[in-house]
């Protein structure tokens, strides 16, 4: 099996949020950098497949800055084979544009499976998987807890609201992860040292028209600051009243 | 000619989802504004008798197509379905809810129509005769305003912030019959059957009232007052991360940065810390509550009203008066 993971790097998600000064994107500063945490699902996932179906190769791209292959090597020092580093010099870039710059690079490898986080915990979009899925004319199954493999086949357990469907889609596919796919195993130290000759690719990633521009971007309407009713069941009148009265819930 | 609003209008078991409803509503405004049309795409099986009610929203023309190939939903066969209508209608946007099926289905479309897609907005306007959408980012530390550079603009709107309108059952639109051009051995993606709990408990996501608690519940055995305090005020019971690590909860009840993100009229946040995680999958609720024995829990500083104490103490009693005040 060959699959291709693609991997985002986003800041960590205790960041706290500053816009920059060209007010349309995040201030950098100060800001760490991590791996989107859904990729890391998507990650262990073909791993976990690469063991159970025998020879394979596990290969990770990213779209992003020449800082993003600090993530690149994190995944590789998990186990995946070699890495792919589609270089872009401005951020912004929507999310067509990023998933046609993958989907360009992927066609050529002719995977068995391509596999995503199920979103990227920055602009949270949820949408790169679907759109690379549809450009390599394969299925894809978002959001899912479950992959079972069977002869040129996939049966996938999709997260629905309140509860899932059971999906079949021939291969090759694309799945976007779910938190409860898997448990990400840690790089270990032999996987940290290897990782550093591992092949790594760098090419620069394909200039894409715009679709989506962001002309704005500011912090979220502030909360109006919050009231203490009072300590222990003695405040339950209070908060009966206020729900009642100021809400106007109940 | 600009071209007509198409909104998605989803349906399980052959019922229209509220959020829909909601996305028709809206589509309305927008349409209003600018002097166009809008067209209801509903598909499923057994569907055609919800149809009329569509207009009541502010549907002008309702596509319906109903087949039992349609019984369950399938990415790549309603893709095809919806992408086919856009080419014909050459609508200037397609609205759909930001449900589990309109995230996927949008998603895929954008692949058919070579665009992107304006994720899980909180708002549309019009500006010099084009849309703009507003959408949170970095799990709702920010939010960006975005123009459009391709039509139709693609967008996915987040349940329970655009209004649904007072139906006007006097309004009333034509109904027309899409046919359904390929068999379920046609499809790239089938699904076989929907387990799970579907449709028999409140959706975090679609609800009204949610009640979540977090560590301070202390065991799995406990959340039976959560629960009672839930079904006082019909509500939804959701979680935090720590609850679920712990196995205490699954994980489609949390609520957060890495689970759901939720934006329901009144949360309730009980043995809750308020990490900056959860605080991103709720802090668009319109009213927080929290139950807290910890003055200082950072919760608080973004809850409407908060309890000091203990939540063994407080909860019960507080189910009871809700009890007492809806007759329950
Ligand atoms: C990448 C990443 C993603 C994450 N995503 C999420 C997410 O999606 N959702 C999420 O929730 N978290 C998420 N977290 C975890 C988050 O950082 C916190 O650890 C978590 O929210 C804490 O859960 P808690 O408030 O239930 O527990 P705690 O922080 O342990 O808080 C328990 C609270 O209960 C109170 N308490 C204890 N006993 C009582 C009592 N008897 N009566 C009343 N109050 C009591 C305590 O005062 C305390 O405030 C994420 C973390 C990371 C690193
Ligand atoms: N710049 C990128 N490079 C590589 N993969 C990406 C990139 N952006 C998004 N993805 C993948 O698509 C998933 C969903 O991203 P999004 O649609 O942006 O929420 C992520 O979890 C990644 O697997």
């Amino acid at each position: 099996m060959k699959i291709v993971v693609c991997v985002k790097r986003v800041p960590d998600t205790t960041t706290q949020v500053k816009v920059g000064p060209d007010g349309t994107s995040l201030d950098a500063a100060g800001v760490t950098f991590a791996n989107n945490p859904y990729d890391e699902y998507a990650v262990e996932e073909a791993l976990k497949i690469k063991e159970k179906t025998g020879p394979g190769e596990v290969i990770v791209i990213s779209v992003g800055p020449a800082e993003a292959a600090q993530i690149l090597r994190n995944f590789l020092a998990m186990g995946a084979d070699r890495a792919i580093l589609l270089k872009e010099t401005a951020p912004g870039r929507d999310n067509f544009g990023v998933a046609s710059a993958l989907a360009g690079e992927i066609k050529g490898l002719a995977p068995d499976i391509v596999l995503c986080g199920k979103q990227a915990v920055d602009d949270d979009g949820a949408q790169v998987g679907a759109i690379v899925a549809r450009l390599l004319g394969m299925p894809v199954v978002n959001t899912v807890t479950k992959i079972e493999l069977a002869a040129g086949k996939a049966v996938a357990h999709r997260e629905i609201e309140g509860g899932h469907e059971v999906v079949e889609v021939s291969l090759p596919a694309a799945f976007t992860a779910q938190k409860g796919l898997n448990e990400p195993r840690f790089p270990s130290l032999k996987g940290i040292m290897a990782a550093k000759k591992k092949p790594f690719e760098e090419k620069p990633a394909p200039a894409a028209e715009p679709r989506l521009t962001v002309i704005k971007m500011e912090p979220p309407a502030k909360r109006p600051a919050g009231r203490i009713l009072g300590k222990g069941v003695e405040a339950i009148p209070a908060l009966v009243k206020a729900l009642h009265d100021e809400a106007k819930v109940i | 000619m600009p071209g007509p609003i198409l909104v998605f209008v989803e349906a399980r078991d052959a019922k229209v989802k509220k959020p829909s409803l909601e996305a028709v509503s809206e589509a309305r405004r927008l349409a209003n504004t600018l002097s166009v049309p809008v067209v209801a795409a509903l598909f499923g099986a057994g569907v055609k008798p919800s149809a009329a009610a569509l207009a009541h929203y502010g549907a002008d023309r309702i596509c319906v197509a109903d087949s039992p190939t349609l019984a369950l939903y399938s990415t790549d066969g309603y893709a095809r379905l919806l992408a086919d209508l856009v080419k014909q209608l050459e609508p200037q946007a397609v609205l759909l809810s930001a449900s589990a099926m309109g995230k996927d289905l949008a998603g895929y479309l954008a692949g058919h129509l070579e665009t992107s897609v304006a994720a899980d907005c909180i708002g549309l306007a019009v500006v010099d005769g084009k849309l703009q959408a507003r959408r949170p980012v970095y799990a709702g530390k920010a939010v960006v305003t975005c123009s459009f550079g391709r039509l139709p603009a693609l967008v996915t709107l987040r349940p329970n912030v655009f209004p649904a309108q007072a139906p006007d059952p006097a309004r009333s639109a034509p109904i027309e019959e899409v046919a359904v051009p390929f068999g379920l051995a046609d499809l790239k993606s089938v699904v076989k059957e929907i387990a799970g709990a579907a449709g028999k408990k409140i959706e975090l996501t679609e609800a009204n009232i949610i009640v979540s608690a977090g560590r301070g519940i202390r065991g799995p055995e406990n959340f039976n007052i959560i629960e009672e305090l839930a079904a006082s005020l019909g509500a939804a019971v959701g979680t935090s991360r720590a609850v679920v690590d712990a196995g205490w909860r699954p994980h489609e009840d949390q609520v957060g940065q890495t689970g759901k993100t939720v934006s329901p009229t009144l949360y309730f946040a009980i043995g809750i810390s308020g990490a900056i995680q959860h605080l991103a999958g709720m802090s668009s609720s319109k009213f927080i509550v929290a139950i807290n024995k910890d003055p200082d829990a950072p919760i608080f500083k973004i809850a409407d009203y908060g309890i000091v104490g203990d939540l063994f103490e407080v909860v019960p009693a507080l189910t009871k008066e809700f009890k007492a005040y809806f007759g329950r």
